[in-house]
């Protein structure tokens, strides 16, 4: 079953009084435990899809279906790793990790092994205490990450979560995801502009055309990367150095190129 | 001296001098050429010895600190019942769209009515003893409350709304732990706004009872024509609006001492 679809999903917004199409007709199935990157270009609408998948913005026609379900509010089911974080600055680590499992309704000893669980795992032992700003900009991502993980949602959705980290850390924290999302498979929608971290960590790529955005091509990673053992490379770069992956990479450069042929920025 | 340069202590506290020295000083010039008769405008020096006089020598019915505790404990519950109707009721009014519709139009009429207008009704609905000294007070420092939570509560960054409703978390749990801490310091302020417009209404607020507090005081010192106990009373009750100011200001900066900056 798949686990997120889009089924002729399109996307208008009112601006000056006048309907602007953001996407046209785009249909997507993410399977279970597939991890699946929409690249594309700027205001192609890919984060629109992503905010639709969790329930934040709606479809002006066609359906977005999570676990068989139509989205009709957002839900601790399809847990959101926002580019900036969102974590209640209030709020300790643990505290912010600790909420959306008290709103499911946990028994304290759950949470505690669930919140030891994921803080060992995204590297934050020892800073259950701090708040976010002590913590530096991947920490906070990382705690993010763990409280979307901790709910053991249907459906990750990930929206461009590195963009605002520095390019170094951003390695570190692909390097991790990857280690995370291979032992905990899940269902993970990514929204990225970077194409090698979609290369990287999706099993497919989807890339979408320039407003108004639709589903261009989609490449399977998997596959390849399975055949061509990327797994066995625990560094990014070594990875992005092997001929297989440069070859995806161009691939996916020249289609998002040709979008921007005809874009009087670029 | 330049805006930017970082002025010493021992400048800030001759500039401090030099103020109250010319305050002062401008009184006793104009008493002293009988601005107005002394009976009227008494000098300094008089004003302060009658204050003194008044922490032991009653003055109608108590001593200055009598009539002092009895007006903090009316502020107290004034200001108490602004502030835990205020705060709360703003949350609700920044979460739920409809009960600001519904309280907003008849609250921002009601908010330009000087607390002291409420005086005659204060009287006849809630009596002279504690109950219609409160309600004035009350009436003072409600509208900074309500507001600043408001503010607050309209004010928080979505993100923090959307990441509340993506973890699954209630409409209470999200008033509780999301608007509320976002809108602390907006409430804070409005809280020192409040105290010190509810202790501006206190005089207005003891028009009407019958036996103590400082305004009672200064009302009586008024019909006896003592102008020395008047501005006694009012030096007494400016004395303790800035012990007030002064604590709030301590307690903000306690309280938002682990506030992130941004």
């Amino acid at each position: 079953m798949s686990a997120i679809e889009f089924k002729n999903v399109s996307r208008s917004f009112g601006r000056d009084g006048k309907d602007v199409l953001v996407l046209d007709n785009v249909s997507l199935t993410v399977a279970s435990n597939e991890f699946v990157a929409i690249v594309g270009p700027s205001g192609c609408g890919k984060t629109t899809c992503m905010r639709m998948a969790a329930g934040l913005e709606f479809p002006s026609q066609g359906t977005v279906s999570v676990a068989g379900k139509p989205v009709i509010e957002p839900g601790p089911d399809r847990a959101v790793v926002f580019q900036q974080f969102a974590l209640f600055p209030w709020k300790s680590v643990y505290e912010n990790i600790d909420f959306g499992l008290r709103a499911k309704g946990l028994d304290e000893a759950e949470r505690k092994r669930l919140i030891a669980h994921y803080i060992g795992l995204m590297n934050l032992s020892g800073f259950e205490s701090a708040f976010p700003h002590q913590l530096s900009g991947g920490m906070q991502q990382r705690v993010a990450i763990a409280r979307a993980y901790a709910l053991d949602p249907q459906a990750l959705l990930m929206d461009e979560p590195f963009g605002a980290l520095d390019a170094q850390t951003r390695v570190v924290m692909q390097e991790e995801l990857v280690k995370l999302a291979r032992k905990n498979p899940r269902t993970v929608l990514f929204i990225t502009h970077a194409v090698e971290e979609a290369v990287y960590l999706a099993d497919r790529v989807v890339i979408m055309t320039s407003r108004p955005g639709r589903v261009k091509e989609i490449l399977d990673i998997k596959s390849i990367r399975e055949q061509e053992q990327w797994d066995q490379h625990a560094r990014v770069e070594d990875v992005m150095d092997l001929a297989s992956f440069v070859h995806l990479r161009t691939r996916i450069w020249k289609s998002l190129r040709e979008e921007h042929a005809g874009d009087p920025e670029h | 001296m330049s805006a930017l340069k970082v002025m010493t202590d021992r400048e800030r506290f001759t500039l401090t001098c030099v103020g109250t020295a010319g305050f002062f000083g401008l009184w006793y010039l104009a008493a002293l050429l009988q601005f107005a008769p002394t009976k009227f405008l008494p000098m300094p020096h008089q004003v302060l010895m009658k204050l003194v006089q008044l922490c032991s020598e009653p003055f109608a019915g108590a001593v200055l600190p009598e009539h002092m505790w009895a007006s903090l404990k009316r502020y107290a519950m004034g200001f108490g019942l602004a502030a835990s109707v205020g705060v709360p009721l703003g949350l609700l009014m920044g979460r739920f769209r409809w009960l600001d519709r519904v309280v907003t139009p008849i609250f921002d009429s009601l908010r330009f009515i000087a607390p002291v207008a409420w005086v005659p009704f204060a009287a006849l609905w809630f009596g002279t003893g504690i109950g219609g000294p409160t309600l004035i007070i009350f009436a003072g420092a409600f509208p900074p409350c309500l507001i600043n939570s408001y503010r607050g509560a309209k004010g928080v960054e979505v993100r923090y709304l959307e990441a509340a409703s993506m973890l699954g978390i209630g409409s209470f749990r999200t008033i509780t732990d999301v608007l509320f801490p976002a809108a602390v310091p907006s409430i804070i302020a409005g809280l020192r706004i409040g105290a010190g417009l509810g202790w501006m209404s206190l005089v207005g607020a003891e028009l009407i009872v019958a036996n103590s507090g400082m305004g009672y005081m200064i009302v009586k010192g008024q019909s006896a024509i003592a102008t020395d106990i008047v501005m006694a009373g009012m030096i007494a009750i400016g004395a303790v609006g800035v012990v007030i100011d002064v604590a709030l200001r301590k307690l903000e900066k306690r309280l938002l001492r682990h506030r992130q900056q941004s």
